[in-house]
């Protein structure tokens, strides 16, 4: 799986990416080698204007027309914001008679152990209108007791008195066999042809109720907006002429054609996090590196992804709105394939506080945009991260987010000293440094438990990062992992849509069907497999006909007693019985990567399998280093607290813009740019490479990285 | 087992001088900064070790209910850190437990590549059934922390985790600390007792090796971490952590009013009910939970090793007064718990233990009776507390001699992990089919009914079973549960508030209580093994939490909500709640009216 090129071909090489932010919609045009990107203020009721009027500058920069533009590829958190703000359709929700509150009885447990007064997210459909239908298959299958069609057809005039506009269909078992839900919907679809009808076997079928009933209702709760935001996008498109393939990227990493999307709009969900780990696997391919870390800081939060070989790391579940602290189990989990990220409540905008123990801690609330950061001078009192990396000297007042917001150091003291100074002892700049440190720590400690759960090691890797904060902290971070690398891309500020232009056509399926490797049965496996196979290439070839495609498959394994399932890589053919071996030395190897060991003797299962098909692309060309190095000369000398050693020095600051490929520079250093600056710390040196990438490289470390990450040139 | 005689006196042991000064007087801000940092990549080093565990666990209380513990120490066996996971039960237990390790093997005995272990219920964590391992690390040749770990065995031999034994020879194999690897060689011996002994030898041999790894990889983060920070020893950083908690947590008890508030509570036993009475004392440096006055011990196993209890009692005082200080020796030391030798939560050897969570899920709801005297709105109603985990068990021997294992059905032995409801808050309403204290993650039925020949076909949640009251209590649930086979079946009850419910508080109703029962009508008994004759259908039904508060009081427009969302009935909303209203949520208002202002309080 090499996602590069284009996925289809117009009649010119002008290719458009959109992504739709809370805040901002990024539009991105890539022509030849040219690239042109804007920012426009998302238009949050009818997001689609925002897209126009994004897409009409981009085309008047670039000097094209639309019958110009190849492709446009576009991914929202429309899906996301939706399901955090609870604006989606009325839905009702059918179950198995006896399981009503499957939904809402959830795991039954509380994910803060020590809060008296905790509360577990609502679910999507109240109580009332979940409603039950006497059927039940067994877990092989089979039907314990027929659907009771009668009682489906009851349920039409409760969906009508209602005014119910979708409705999520989620029997047990129903993932071992669909003919319930399937038979359901007819009976419904028959009686209702308005009505919006997601299946739990069509969207997730996978064993485990709550997972697959959250993200059965989630669907079907998004879809009927989705549907008619993506109807209307297509429209305004092709009136202003457009009349060139679009495509939606989806939380996997992966694009899909509008049809997929509007079936299947859960899968939309965190598109704009997967472009940013598409884009940094993209930059470590041109950089020729194979291990590395991606990490995306913004104004509200961190996210880190693992990446080799090109390829991000991948889950099968994802938690959407969480809504305490980005705990783990408080909000809605999906069963969606996701590019697997740890998101970190730290961000600029973090909120920085002193606990009971006299401790600093930093978010995970932020200040966001409005009022935001002390230093904005918009009424946000408290200190966050941006107010102390600017009293720590890392941020240039007067040139922040390109001089369009006039920062006010004053404030940004203020509130670090009456936010966190104050009650810890410590005077502004102590105050500062440990604020940034703080949270600098927590994504560290965040990144490395993150790693051990996936069983990888951070050292020896190298860290891309981008988005706003991220330059600004990366040194630091790079230091407390044990990583000696660091990459800044350009273009950072639109990171995301950047990624969707690099992404391949694709589509993964997971299907549950429990089996004991020692009754391993293989004519059940690959008919089960050829079926997937059969439905994933139907819609990857709707979206790439002429693509060479590529498939990967996956069995999820454990050891009879245990509870959690481990991806074991599958060879994409036919199995044999003689394959059960094979199958067990392959989970083996897997769980002793995650473990440093195996049980011996231990019984093996299979609980699913996992397919995926994407369009083979071109890995990029690796850019050769710089021919000749100089040392540039700085813009100026600034007063900052250098994180590493906690000292203020007066060190030199430099204007991106104005370094060239080649460029060598001592840490401790400031390389400032429009829209954001990158901390080289004093254990750090940094070069510009030959694609214009500020690189970072740990002092005594240069040769000893260029080894271990297969780079054979100088480098910078 | 002597030691288990002086429980008060350990407790007492333990109030020696606390670090004083607070660490602001002694650490430059820079320092501070730094000890923080370190302090919080402890926490990050035992939370991975913890997950180790989690992720590769064989029970279903491991995997799913987290029912572990990880933490590392300094070497006077004084905890620095402790994984946050999902059960209280191990919260002072393990910290106590590694004084009693270094007694029996003293830290210049110890060596590289050594490990320790033991399971006895007065050391560990109150039953058979939990694994403690001990290991030592060394930085360059020199022992410089201990790592502990506790995990719980899906088996352990003898009568299997039911109430029904008489002593703790009954309910399986008995380790005393013993040396598990000595110096990187393993017990070959000791892990071939195991296997001979239990029902699922290679699952806890398996986990055996879990804990031996889950040391080993926090001994790895921690000379990592050591290395990175150019420590050559933790003690520094140790005075640091408990000094700072053990001040953060004074300072906490400070604010709290002083005296002494008392509460007592009736819960079902097993063969006769139990009282569980407390005494807590605040000071203005600590709180004295006593339970003097308790009930003796029983003949049968819901007995509790003091462990167990000072566990689950501190962990009920810090949810409310200090909930974010981390655990450690020094936010520990604040929290006393006293009880008699030979009452029912300070039971000593031979007492059987194997259900003692059947009791000691109980202490917290005692001690918040308490407490809220001293500080009214802070705590929560009574609620199901302990667990409705459904232990099912079908094979050989597992039945009646009146329905006796059919020959060529499969034999099992599953457990359901359940809650009933928890109590009401002062503000909002309580926790439906959620459980409190233990932090339980229930198992999907669709993986239940995977591995074993079993169908649910009913778990929702039981209408009217929360306590009336303007915050009404969590609801309880009821399933229904049948073998898919031609066989009987039976089960391992450990269940409470069968007979005495959760109670209602200022105003707010008892909850409904619990029942075990078959298709045909006959009553289960709540505790012990019984069979569930072929084709017949076990139903549970567990009971709810206790409501806050005049029901009256509650907004019509709630009681409404709940009636169409069917968590309470019609006929409830009128007599407790003084609503009138149709199955829709359609209110009555001048019947309502009229019922409001005619009769005070449901209750």
């Amino acid at each position: 799986m090499a996602p590069r090129t284009s996925p289809a071909r117009g009649r010119t090489d002008a290719r458009l990416a959109v992504d739709i932010g809370g805040t901002f919609t990024d539009v991105v045009l890539e022509h030849g080698a040219r690239r042109v990107t804007t920012k426009v203020l998302t238009t949050t009721r009818a997001p689609e204007e925002g897209v126009m009027k994004g897409v009409a500058e981009a085309l008047g920069l670039a000097g094209l027309k639309p019958g110009d533009i190849s492709l446009i590829i576009h991914g929202t958190t429309l899906a996301t914001n939706a399901l955090i703000e609870r604006k989606g359709a009325k839905t009702a929700f059918i179950t198995t008679e006896g399981f009503r509150d499957a939904i809402e009885i959830a795991y039954e447990n509380r994910f803060e152990q020590y809060d008296l007064f905790m509360v577990r997210p609502a679910p999507l459909v109240p109580r009332r209108l979940r409603l039950t239908v006497p059927e039940r298959m067994t877990a092989a299958g089979t039907a314990h007791l027929p659907l009771d069609e009668a009682a489906v057809a009851a349920l039409v005039p409760t969906i009508e008195k209602n005014g119910i506009e979708s409705v999520a269909v989620g029997y047990l078992h129903a993932y071992a066999n669909p003919a319930h839900e399937r038979r359901t919907r007819d009976i419904l679809a028959a009686r209702l042809p308005e009505l919006s009808i997601t299946l739990s076997s069509d969207v997730c079928p996978e064993v485990r109720e709550y997972d697959r009933f959250s993200t059965t209702v989630a669907n079907a709760y998004i879809q009927p907006l989705m549907a008619r935001y993506l109807g209307r996008l297509d429209a305004d498109l092709k009136r202003a002429g457009f009349d060139c393939p679009l495509y939606r990227m989806m939380s996997g990493g992966g694009l899909t054609t509008v049809e997929t999307a509007i079936a299947n709009p859960i899968r939309l969900v965190e598109s704009g996090p997967a472009g940013g780990a598409i884009l940094a696997a993209h930059i470590a391919a041109e950089c020729g590196l194979s291990q590395v870390v991606s990490y995306d800081m913004g104004g509200t939060t961190a996210k880190i992804c693992l990446i080799d070989d090109g390829v991000p790391q991948h889950s099968r579940v994802f938690e959407v709105a969480r809504q305490y602290r980005f705990l783990k189990g408080s909000g809605l989990p999906l069963l969606i394939p996701v590019i697997e990220m740890v998101e970190i409540g730290a961000g600029g905008g973090s909120i920085a506080r002193v606990d009971q123990l006299g401790r600093i801690t930093v978010g995970p609330d932020s200040a966001g945009s409005e009022p935001g950061p002390a230093c904005y001078g918009r009424g946000g009192a408290e200190p966050t991260v941006t107010d102390a990396d600017l009293v720590m000297g890392k941020i240039d007042p007067a040139r922040f987010a390109g001089g369009t917001i006039a920062l006010d150091a004053r404030s940004a003291e203020g509130a670090v000293q009456s936010g966190v100074g104050k009650p810890a002892g410590m005077a502004p700049a102590e105050a500062a440094l440990g604020i940034a440190e703080i949270v600098d720590e927590n994504m560290a400690n965040a990144a490395r438990v993150h790693a051990v759960e996936r069983g990888k090691d951070l050292t020896g890797r190298t860290l891309i990062a981008f988005g706003g904060a991220a330059p600004l902290h990366a040194a630091r971070l790079a230091r407390k992992l044990g990583i000696a690398r660091v990459v800044v891309p350009t273009g950072a500020g639109v990171g995301s849509a950047v990624g969707f232009l690099r992404a391949p056509v694709a589509y993964e399926l997971a299907r549950s069907r429990f089996m004991r490797l020692k009754d391993f049965d293989a004519k059940a496996v690959n008919t089960l497999l050829a079926e997937m196979r059969a439905e994933a290439m139907g819609v990857v070839r709707r979206g790439a006909p002429k693509a060479k495609l590529a498939e990967t498959r996956t069995a999820l394994m454990r050891y009879t007693g245990q509870g959690h399932e481990i991806v074991v890589p599958v060879p994409a053919r036919p199995l044999s019985a003689k394959d059960a071996d094979a199958l067990r030395s392959a989970f083996e190897r897997a769980y002793r990567a995650l473990y440093d060991r195996v049980i011996p003797g231990g019984a093996v299962e299979i609980l699913s399998w996992t397919l995926a098909v994407a369009s083979v692309q071109a890995r990029p060309r690796r850019a050769a280093p710089p021919r000749s190095h100089y040392t540039p000369k700085p813009q100026s000398l600034r007063g900052v607290v250098d994180p590493e050693t906690g000292r203020l020095a007066r060190i030199p600051v430099y204007w991106r813009s104005e370094l060239r490929p080649g460029a060598r520079i001592r840490g401790p250093a400031l390389v400032a740019e429009a829209e954001t600056t990158t901390m080289v710390t004093g254990d750090f040196d940094a070069g510009i490479n030959a694609l214009g990438y500020v690189e970072l490289v740990r002092k005594g470390q240069a040769k000893k990285t260029a080894k271990k990450t297969g780079r054979s040139g100088k480098g910078a | 087992m002597a030691r288990a005689t002086t429980k008060p006196a350990k407790a007492a042991k333990s109030m020696k001088p606390a670090p004083k000064a607070a660490p602001a007087k002694r650490h430059s801000a820079v320092d501070r900064i730094r000890y923080q940092i370190m302090w919080n990549r402890l926490l990050s080093v035992v939370e991975e070790q913890a997950q180790v565990l989690v992720r590769t666990g064989f029970s279903t209380s491991t995997r799913e209910a987290g029912d572990i513990s990880a933490g590392v120490f300094d070497l006077g066996g004084r905890m620095i850190a402790q994984a946050v996971t999902g059960t209280p039960g191990h919260i002072n237990s393990m910290a106590n437990a590694v004084r009693h390790f270094i007694r029996r093997f003293p830290v210049a005995t110890m060596e590289e590549g050594d490990h320790y272990i033991t399971n006895d219920p007065w050391i560990g964590t109150g039953h058979l059934h939990d694994f403690t391992v001990v290991s030592p690390v060394f930085r360059r040749g020199r022992i410089v922390a201990l790592f502990a770990c506790t995990t719980h065995v899906v088996d352990i031999g003898g009568l299997g985790l039911t109430p029904d034994g008489r002593q703790v020879y009954h309910e399986g194999l008995y380790l005393p600390i013993i040396k598990l690897v000595e110096r990187g060689r393993l017990n070959e011996w000791l892990l071939d007792i195991v296997r001979a002994n239990v029902r699922e030898p290679v699952q806890v041999v398996g986990d055996i090796y879990g804990l031996i790894a889950c040391n080993d990889i926090g001994a790895k983060r921690l000379l990592d971490m050591m290395g990175e920070f150019g420590l050559s020893s933790l003690d520094d950083l140790a005075e640091f952590v408990i000094g700072a908690s053990h001040a953060a947590k004074v300072a906490a008890i400070r604010e709290l009013p002083k005296g002494t508030w008392r509460n007592e509570m009736r819960i079902d036993g097993y063969e006769a009910p139990v009282d569980l009475r407390c005494a807590v004392t605040i000071t203005d440096k600590e709180v004295i939970v006593d339970f003097d006055g308790t009930s003796p011990s029983s003949p049968f196993g819901i007995n509790v090793p003091y462990c167990y209890t000072e566990a689950y009692t501190s962990f009920g005082v810090n949810c409310v007064i200090a909930p974010s200080i981390p655990n450690n020796a020094g936010s520990l030391e604040v929290v006393k718990v006293l009880a008699p030798p030979g009452c029912i939560v300070n039971a000593l050897h031979p007492s059987a233990v194997a259900a003692r969570g059947t009791i000691g899920h109980m202490l917290p709801d005692v001690v918040f009776g308490a407490l809220h005297q001293a500080i009214p709105g802070r705590v929560p109603t009574e609620g199901s507390a302990g667990l409705w985990n459904v232990t099912l068990l079908s094979g050989r021997g597992r039945t009646d001699p009146a329905h006796p294992y059919a020959p060529g059905s499969r034999a099992f032995d599953v457990t359901m992990f359940h809650a009933g409801g928890a109590g009401a808050r002062p503000n909002l309403d309580g926790l439906s089919a959620t459980a409190y204290p233990s932090g339980l993650r229930n198992v999907p039925v669709e993986i239940t009914e995977t591995v074993v020949p079993i169908v649910v076909l009913q778990k929702e949640y039981r209408q009217d079973s929360g306590g009336a009251g303007r915050q009404r209590g969590g609801l309880g649930q009821i399933m229904r549960i049948k073998s898919l086979q031609d066989a009987p079946f039976a089960i391992s009850a450990r269940f409470d508030r069968v007979r005495n419910p959760a109670r209602g508080r200022d105003g707010g109703g008892n909850a409904a209580t619990g029942r075990l029962s078959l298709g045909n009508g006959t009553e289960l008994r709540a505790k012990g093994v019984q069979t569930v004759p072929n084709g017949q259908t076990l139903i549970v039904e567990m009971p709810g939490g206790g409501g806050y508060g005049d029901p009256r009081e509650r907004p019509a427009e709630l009681v409404a909500a709940d009636v169409a969302n069917g968590m309470i009935s019609v006929v409830v909303a009128a007599e407790k709640y003084g609503v009138v209203c149709d199955t829709d949520g359609v209110i009555d208002d001048a019947a309502t009216a009229a019922l409001r202002e005619a009769a005070p309080g449901g209750g």
